[in-house]
């Protein structure tokens, strides 16, 4: 039980599922091939770089699993997959990287 | 011989991209569905314990998959059903799990110079399976492979979707039949970190991709004591402001050497 009506819940849901729709329509349904001003195209070829490093920072300083508590092999994990990410330039390799460092510092470390 | 052909054979491109350019889009949907697979690792356990937390919460079968078709975002999904836990009012419920997502609409901003020429219709599908994991892999791949044509890029962003939102409905399936999410001591919270920073570092190539990197790393320190979430706001605006700054700034200062 919730405490809120089936018909309650189908309401947040529906209109959760609009709102979220209509959020990543937005630009690239109104715009689509019509030029957008220098200073926003400028600003949005960060867009990335801006948003994925500010997810993930927070979770590797203060990650939920140690329960905010700072992990020394998680951020030696984080180091690795950047530093073979800039180093090869490809995404899988900094993947398996980084998953290898974790595993092997949570292994000695534990 | 067809225009993508032709670029293929210029000679200023690398082996890598003069293959991408010559992938029909059938191959493109391939190569996009096998580089988004190891995302599968962030998904399964994150998709199952939302099956969890949503059938805890008193959720039935069909709300839960509702939530996770017709919303599709993981983050989003979480904030709902803890405040559907809190008993909170409905409309703040609904205003802060779609809040989540404001950052979809930067994603969509972004994607214009890339699918707007895209079909209206594709633009659509586009738009509905736009994840985090969709858009950073793909905006990598157009990034790093600025000629493809548009079908290229269209068919390339359909096989990361392919690879990756079913996979987000089945783990919600799992999680809320078995009850079980995947055991903490795996450390598979850490997959998306991990996943995430592989995607951004091949893109640090220039001064003004580290400095809004770098901007966004510290602004989402210092406003991590912003609630649900909201540091993200301060933080990726002022990084992708700087990005911009730093851009001009280099332009300029190569124009003024010209």
């Amino acid at each position: 039980m919730t405490g809120y009506s089936d018909s309650t819940i189908w309401l947040i849901i529906v209109a959760v599922g609009l709102g979220t729709y209509g959020l990543r329509w937005s630009f690239l349904g109104i715009f689509g091939s019509r030029p957008m001003p220098i200073w926003a195209q400028r600003m949005l070829r960060y867009t990335a770089v801006g948003v994925l490093p500010a997810i993930v920072a927070p979770l590797v300083v203060w990650p939920a699993a140690t329960h905010g508590e700072p992990d020394p092999a998680r951020m030696i994990a984080a180091v690795a997959a950047v530093a073979v990410g800039v180093l090869t330039r490809n995404v899988l390799a900094a993947i398996l990287a980084g998953m290898t460092v974790l595993y092997t510092a949570l292994y000695f470390m534990a | 011989m067809s225009a993508q052909a032709e670029l293929a054979a210029s000679p200023n491109l690398s082996p890598e991209q003069s293959r991408a350019l010559q992938r029909s889009p059938a191959q493109c949907v391939r190569h996009g569905f096998l580089q988004a697979l190891p995302f599968i690792l962030v998904l399964m356990p994150f998709g199952m314990l939302f099956g969890v937390v949503a059938s805890e919460a008193g959720l039935d079968l069909a709300q839960t998959v509702g939530f996770t078709v017709l919303v599709l975002a993981g983050a989003s999904q979480f904030t709902a059903v803890q405040l559907l836990t809190d008993h909170a009012p409905v409309l703040v419920i609904i205003v802060s799990a779609i809040a989540v997502n404001l950052r979809m609409a930067m994603y969509s901003a972004s994607l214009v110079p890339w699918l707007g020429a895209a079909r209206p219709r594709d633009r659509a599908w586009i738009a509905y399976a736009l994840i985090d994991q969709s858009y950073a892999l793909s905006i990598q791949h157009y990034e790093k492979h600025p000629r493809l044509s548009i079908d290229q890029r269209v068919g390339y962003f359909l096989g990361s979707v392919l690879a990756t939102c079913p996979v987000w409905v089945v783990a919600m399936l799992l999680g809320f039949w078995l009850g079980k999410s995947i055991p903490e001591d795996w450390a598979l919270d850490f997959a998306m970190p991990i996943t995430f920073l592989a995607l951004i570092s091949p893109m640090l190539r220039t001064p003004a991709h580290v400095a809004a990197a770098l901007v966004a790393v510290v602004g989402s320190l210092i406003f991590a004591f912003l609630p649900s979430g909201l540091g993200l706001f301060v933080a990726a605006p002022l990084a992708m402001i700087t990005g911009a700054v730093v851009e001009a700034l280099m332009e300029r200062r190569n124009g003024a050497r010209l």
